[in-house]
């Protein structure tokens, strides 16, 4: 009985705690989105040559162009991480025990860019019928069976870390790597969405693509801010 | 033990070991063109198997060049292996017997560099494990000719003009030694091409290095592959790689030109001059087409080969220069047999 009201007492903080973490952030704290877009004409993709190795063939019916540049119609420019420069507030931020997933599937990484904060967990999954190594420089490991996954986490914060696959070296992909969770990565019409709860300040925006380069804006974010900050890299 | 210097099957054996290194090192270049170093993460096994029962179903893409460059490495370590054995038995000079065990060493060195490449991720490594390659090739070339048959029947001919291309020749190898060691570095570095086009770079006589124009050329890069980033550095160390590939032709052509003038054009060692510069000019033309084709794996390898070939041609010329010009105890021909690869000796030895 004594513990059962325990418990009751223990989750009747929890869900007091979470109803006010969930209403007061949005109120007391900022917001910031927008688009980051190309300028100029990029270099045209190239094919990959998947017959390398005949299975990775046969898993990609049509031909698969290299993901250098991603541009939307309206010149949005996907696969940048735009984020904060400096760390909000000054305080150590914990990693969500969400994992979010590196998958190899038809030889080529998804997705192309993605990011994770310093000591978040995430997998690395091979849903293809192959063996593929996964070398992003601080470690290299073989997954030789489908469905095989591995949890691997960073140490250090840095943009980007480099993962390719030696097997089939056109396999490559990017990941950021973030002390804070104030960071974003561009969707295929270049827009982005910083996550809620931007603490009030004055801020470096850095938007970052690994071909197209790096740009920053000064930006100042009030308690209940919803900011738009939008950027242009060049194809120089 | 009959020990001699006269071991000609043993000579033979040398020259399969030497061929079968520069086949290892043809293999080696193979799997850094196609960017495979790492695609086997494991070693000494490979994918958890012990690496002679890895199954040939699985050696696709970049593992069966890393794979191939295992197998094909073990071969030549049991080579050297037998060879060092074999001299140590047979060979009566001490000192080519302890070649046998620095042969030996070499290999074991190069075996143990190459699996640290594997596990501790280092290029720094690989630049090490590409240049001791072509130390070891040098070597094993220089048994070849140390148990030949030329090399117990040479005479001495001359010593000033024999001294004087020794030192040449050996000057010039070791230019081409630092080439090379550049190579390995490039190679190594895993970032293609630095500079894109020859005979200029960047489209100018020295290119700009500034961060801008460094940025410039990453952005205009368009590879199919995962290459790092170039930096300038690399550039300029693609540079210093011209610029001593044009001394080291100029260097080559003159000492051709030398030992034709100071011997004679018919002379064996006139004639393998002549060979090195055709060699050295077979290099340049490798390297110009490794940039117009974009560092295509087959002609950067083959400029890795020709590379370390004109390194041994430049050792072995060397050394025969010393044999020329240093009066060797002659073994004289046998009965009705003439001096393989020269005049006859124009003095007997005392």
């Amino acid at each position: 009985m004594n513990k059962s009201n325990i418990d009751m007492k223990q989750c009747f903080r929890l869900l007091t705690a979470a109803l006010v973490t969930s209403v007061a952030t949005p109120l007391f704290a900022g917001e910031v989105s927008g688009k980051v877009k190309l300028d100029g004409t990029p270099p045209a993709p190239k094919m990959i040559p998947l017959d390398t190795d005949p299975t990775c063939k046969v898993l990609q019916l049509k031909p698969v162009p290299t993901r250098h540049y991603v541009v939307g119609a309206d010149g949005g420019l996907a696969n940048t991480f735009v984020y904060i420069k400096e760390v909000p507030g000054g305080k150590t931020y914990e990693a969500p025990a969400d994992m979010p997933v590196l998958d190899q599937k038809g030889c080529m990484y998804e997705p192309y860019a993605m990011g994770v904060m310093v000591n978040q967990k995430f997998k690395i999954r091979n849903s293809d019928p192959l063996m593929h190594n996964v070398n992003a420089g601080v470690f290299n490991f073989a997954q030789t069976s489908q469905g095989q996954e591995t949890i691997k986490s960073f140490a250090k914060a840095e943009v980007p870390v480099k993962f390719m696959c030696n097997v089939h070296p056109w396999m490559f992909s990017f990941m950021g790597v973030f002390e804070h969770p104030f960071f974003a990565v561009t969707d295929k019409d270049g827009s982005y969405k910083l996550p809620a709860g931007l603490p009030a300040g004055k801020y470096t925006m850095v938007a970052y693509h690994p071909k197209a380069g790096e740009t920053t804006q000064e930006v100042t974010v009030g308690a209940d801010d919803k900011k738009t900050a939008d950027f242009t890299l060049k194809v120089k | 033990m009959n020990r001699s210097q006269s071991n000609p099957w043993l000579a033979r054996y040398a020259v399969l070991t030497a061929l079968a290194t520069l086949g290892l090192i043809c293999l080696g270049g193979l799997v850094t063109s196609h960017e495979a170093g790492l695609a086997v993460p494991d070693w000494p096994t490979t994918y958890g198997y012990n690496m002679f029962f890895f199954p040939i179903s699985r050696w696709t893409g970049g593992v069966f060049y890393e794979h191939t460059h295992r197998l094909w490495a073990s071969l030549v370590g049991l080579l050297t292996v037998a060879l060092a054995v074999w001299l140590w038995l047979k060979e009566s000079r001490p000192w080519l017997r302890w070649m046998g065990v620095l042969a030996l060493f070499l290999v074991v060195a190069q075996g143990v560099l190459g699996g640290l490449r594997v596990v501790a991720l280092k290029d720094e490594i690989g630049i090490f494990h590409g240049t001791l390659a072509q130390l070891f090739l040098v070597l094993l070339a220089s048994i070849a000719l140390w148990t030949s048959r030329w090399w117990r029947e040479a005479a001495q001919e001359g010593g000033a003009d024999y001294a004087r291309l020794r030192k040449i020749f050996l000057m010039i190898s070791a230019l081409v030694l630092c080439q090379l060691a550049l190579g390995a570095t490039m190679r190594h570095q895993h970032a293609g091409l630095a500079i894109s086009d020859f005979p200029l770079a960047h489209g100018r006589l020295w290119p700009a290095t500034d961060p801008t124009a460094i940025a410039h050329y990453n952005q205009a890069r368009n590879e199919v592959f995962a290459l790092k980033d170039i930096t300038a550095a690399q550039v300029w160390l693609q540079m210093a790689h011209r610029l001593l590939a044009v001394a080291i032709f100029c260097a080559i052509a003159w000492a051709a030109r030398q030992t034709v003038k100071r011997l004679s054009p018919h002379h064996p060692l006139s004639r393998l001059a002549l060979g090195w510069l055709a060699l050295v000019t077979i290099q340049f033309a490798l390297g110009a087409f490794t940039i117009w084709t974009n560092k295509s794996a087959d002609i950067a390898t083959l400029h890795v080969a020709c590379g370390a070939t004109t390194l041994v041609t430049g050792c072995l010329l060397g050394l025969m220069a010393h044999r020329r010009q240093e009066a060797p105890a002659v073994t004289p021909p046998l009965a009705g047999t003439r001096n393989a690869l020269g005049p006859r000796p124009t003095q007997q030895p005392a």
